[in-house]
């Protein structure tokens, strides 16, 4: 009997490929339907942010930040203020403080939202897609309410807020986390324990614990591994260390436990957006009292020379801050993230670096991708929830 | 642990490291090393049972051009066993900008190392992979060095324009109704 020829295979999957989240482009080695080799390549997506930011005044960066990873813009936003605010040395209000978590918990939700529907969809649960929009659509309108822009709002501002929170939001968010336990409950009606699902998605795409360390990857990832690190509480910032919640983990560290870390974190980010919410007073400071900083309200702008100098100067000067670095870890929906800031004490940063969680993680799916199955790649990509903008910046 | 506590427990393990401490706004502790003794630094770092910083946070470069030397590469660490962040920067000279890598100590280097060498032009020895990570493979120039211009136009040298001048569209147009009759 003649020897059967066997050989592999190359296949180029991506850049523009729908579940490749964006574009990422994977070189794939096959051998039947087991890949053998496989090479992420990125860059498609690099617009150059951090090198722009450096031309900008302190407070125009907001902008630029909120669209590196654009599924948790105003995480990122915030995790940038953060760590400015801390070079300044100013200290803000506890309403500001409060409603930042508030705004972060919401984002965690509206991310984790959008990588459960994407992720349903591309191994063939299409409804579930349907269902996370229709809810991720509800956070999206309390980011209109809040400042007039769905995806990318620029709420945040260095010292604090751009403005006071509108009216009627404490009840629109209040309903909206009242209506979405029920919600949480039918997406797992149709994954947690859909046979055909779980098929698809457990012992696949595994990653150790200690790869999982080696490889520095952060958030559901590692915590789907059994790396108890989570940011709120290993560093606490912001005043995580007064909210009542737990960090899930599993040990798995397959698709199908990420995917459970993941439906836990967002329960445990309605906990804290029930506490963060009791604790926010209808009305009261909504930025650091710092003439430096934050410019006066309009009333007095219009009426007191001083109130007009000094929003001339804020909005065509900006301020300078302190030279030094700094860097502020915040836990993002994808993990540790955080901004390294380095000011020569001028008005515009001297560098500014995004720590940026999706990189990390496409450097290890290679790792988790090899072995397997051609069509566990797609589930494995979804899992890992890498956001191109973030990864190329 | 604050800096002098590092810089004793890092020349137990490696004897005669020059490091020094370094000023830090947010409290995490800071200290300098020589490029030389990187490699060591960094196995000593993660391995001395009092410090176990396996997690290498991130690592990137800042260039401080015109000053010499120019640029400075940051180490951002955590110890999650003993929950604390450390940086350990090194300085390295404009013309000479190069060091070890440390990708063998923490493999989520590599694709951090690559960006670095992309955007600043330092070089790391003994790399596994040096190409570019997010730029084209045929760039030229560092873009995040600071003398690097801002707003330029580059044509991309890997893939040409497809378009035809008019003249060459209207030589093909005529060339194509001859060959047709």
């Amino acid at each position: 009997m003649p020897e059967i020829r066997t050989e592999t295979m190359t296949v180029n999957m991506g850049p523009q490929h729908p579940s490749t989240h964006g574009v990422l482009r994977i070189v794939l080695t096959l051998d039947g339907e087991t890949v053998r080799a496989a090479e992420p390549t990125i860059g498609f997506l690099h617009t150059g942010i951090e090198k722009t930011t450096e031309q900008k005044k302190w407070q125009q960066v907001i902008p630029l930040v909120e669209r590196m990873d654009y599924l948790s813009a105003q995480s990122n936003s915030m995790a940038f203020c953060l760590s400015v605010e801390k070079l300044l040395g100013v200290e803000t209000p506890e309403r500001v403080r409060n409603i930042r978590v508030l705004i972060a918990e919401l984002q965690r939700i509206n991310s984790h939202l959008v990588w459960l529907g994407t992720h349903g969809m591309e191994i063939g649960a299409v409804s579930v897609m349907l269902y996370c929009f229709r809810e991720r659509e509800q956070l999206l309108n309390l980011n209109e309410m809040l400042a007039g822009f769905r995806m990318f709002p620029s709420y945040m501002r260095i010292g604090g807020l751009r403005e006071d929170l509108p009216r009627g939001f404490h009840a629109a968010v209040r309903a909206f986390l009242d209506a979405f336990p029920a919600k949480l409950d039918d997406y797992e009606d149709l994954l947690t324990k859909n046979e055909i699902y779980i098929e698809r998605t457990r012992g696949v795409g595994v990653i150790s614990k200690d790869d999982a360390l080696a490889y520095s990857l952060v958030g559901p990832i590692a915590r789907a591994a059994g790396v108890d690190y989570d940011v709120r509480k290993c560093f606490p910032y912001l005043g995580y260390e007064t909210y009542d919640f737990t960090v899930p983990t599993r040990t798995d560290g397959d698709v199908y436990s990420r995917y459970l870390v993941r439906i836990a974190e967002m329960r445990e980010s309605l906990k804290i957006c029930r506490q963060a919410l009791d604790r926010i007073a209808p009305t009261g400071p909504f930025a650091v009292d710092d003439p430096r900083i934050t410019p006066p309200p309009k009333d007095r702008v219009y009426t007191e020379m001083e109130a007009l100098i000094q929003h001339f100067l804020i909005y065509s000067q900006g301020f300078t801050v302190p030279a030094g670095e700094v860097y502020t870890p915040v836990e993002g929906p994808r993990g540790e993230h955080g901004f390294y800031v380095v000011s020569d004490g001028t008005n515009r940063p001297w560098r500014i670096k995004s720590r940026a969680p999706s990189l990390l993680a496409c450097q290890a799916l290679e790792r988790m991708i090899v072995g397997g199955l051609i069509a566990d790649v797609i589930a494995v990509i979804g899992s890992i929830d890498v956001v191109m903008g973030d990864v190329d910046r | 642990m604050d800096a002098p506590a590092l810089i004793a427990a890092l020349q137990e393990d490696v004897p005669g490291a020059s490091l020094e401490a370094a000023a830090s706004a947010d409290l995490h502790t800071t200290i300098y090393a020589s490029p030389e003794d990187l490699p060591a630094i960094a196995r000593a770092l993660r391995d001395r049972p009092d410090l176990r910083c396996v997690f290498l946070a991130e690592l990137t470069a800042v260039d401080l051009h015109p000053r010499e030397p120019r640029f400075e590469l940051v180490y951002m660490l955590v110890s999650l066993e003993h929950r604390f962040r450390l940086r350990v920067k090194v300085r390295l000279d404009g013309n000479a900008a190069h060091v070890q890598t440390v990708s063998g100590v923490w493999p989520a280097a590599n694709w951090l190392e690559r960006e670095v060498w992309d955007l600043f032009g330092i070089a790391f020895d003994g790399h596994p992979d040096p190409r570019r990570l997010l730029m084209p493979e045929d760039w030229d120039g560092y873009p995040l060095r600071k003398d690097y211009p801002v707003q330029i136009r580059m044509t991309p040298h890997s893939s040409q324009p497809l378009q035809v001048t008019e003249q060459e569209f209207r030589a093909n147009l005529e060339r194509d109704r001859l060959t047709r009759r």
